[in-house]
């Protein structure tokens, strides 16, 4: 019985042990990580950015649902995109579609998307990242004069237009420059 | 001297339009003949650039609503303000080295601007046109 319970004492420290190691090692990563997982993951496909941002800011696939994207990015959809033909050939688009399914929203830990996918979870998936009723929120209190009548803006849609660092995926509002409105303050 | 400066124009006349054309041009050109085309037009792509259609939207648009009508000069996307690199390939040694490009291209934006594909014959009409641009 003594011999029995040594050896499951001994187990039980082995396991304390190496539970331990994990577990510190876990926190150190999650700590060093909430740090620097604020923000979005900037595009780092390069047929990602190179097509969709030949006609547009490349929106960062941590910016929908993998439900919108599955509905934006499909040969028939991107036919009539916004109005615009935006085919692509059969391998690019699977290039896109599954870059963007993989890291969409509901599939980060990033602040901001995490955001995104809570706010999208129980709605219809959205199409345009303007009717995400976070992004909205955030951009409510901005007056109209500074966007739709500002003419070096125009509309949300223009991300870069006043988020300096939105290609690195930083739309944090230290980085946020109006154009033509340069004593705004958030 | 002068029987020679003129030769010299001359064949600066006949070089030139040539000079501009790439592999990707070449090979696409030959594309189109054997789909038929026998005799281009670069006239009839010169005023087809600023025919106006009407849009999706229901606004006017032709080629030149995004491209302009200074090849030297970048253009800008009607919709998305996105900046299109010159057409020219004097300024802009990028164009038209892509065969895949120009035909994605030309697909996408003939949907857009006419509300169909452009055919053999308005593609060679209006590649021939712009290299000589």
């Amino acid at each position: 019985m003594t011999k029995i319970l040594s050896v499951a004492a001994l187990l039980a420290t082995t396991l304390a042990f190496s539970g331990g190691a994990t577990a510190s090692e876990d926190v150190g990563d999650a700590i060093f990580s909430i740090s620097r997982q604020k923000e979005i993951v900037p595009v780092d496909n390069k047929q990602y950015k190179e097509e969709c941002g030949s006609c547009h800011f490349a929106y960062q696939p941590g910016l929908l649902p993998s439900k919108s994207w599955e509905k934006l990015l499909t040969a028939e959809a991107l036919s009539k995109h916004f109005g615009e033909n935006a085919e692509l050939d059969k391998d690019t688009l699977k290039v896109i579609h599954d870059y963007a399914i993989d890291n969409a929203a509901d599939k980060s830990f990033h602040k901001r998307s995490r955001k995104i996918a809570i706010a999208t979870e129980h709605v219809e998936a959205p199409l345009r990242i303007t009717e995400v009723r976070y992004i909205k929120r955030k951009h409510h209190e901005i007056p109209a004069k500074m966007i739709k009548g500002n003419k070096d803006v125009k509309s949300l849609s223009y991300c870069d237009a006043c988020h300096t660092q939105a290609n690195k995926g930083v739309f944090d509002s230290d980085t946020v420059k109006i154009p033509n409105f340069p004593d705004w303050d958030d | 001297m002068k029987k020679f400066c003129t030769l010299m124009i001359l064949a600066l006349f006949v070089a030139a339009p040539v000079a501009m054309a790439t592999p990707a041009t070449d090979a696409l050109l030959a594309k189109y003949k054997a789909e038929g085309v026998t005799k281009i037009d670069a006239a009839k792509a010169k005023s087809d650039w600023t025919k106006e259609a009407k849009g999706e939207d229901g606004e006017p648009i032709a080629c030149s609503t995004c491209h302009g009508t200074d090849f030297s000069k970048a253009g800008k996307h009607r919709k998305t303000h996105k900046v299109i690199d010159p057409m020219s390939t004097r300024v802009n040694t990028e164009r038209f080295t892509d065969e895949k490009k120009i035909e994605k291209w030309f697909k996408r934006n003939c949907n857009d601007a006419w509300g169909r594909e452009c055919t053999s014959q308005e593609k060679a009409d209006f590649l021939t046109f712009l290299l000589a641009q």
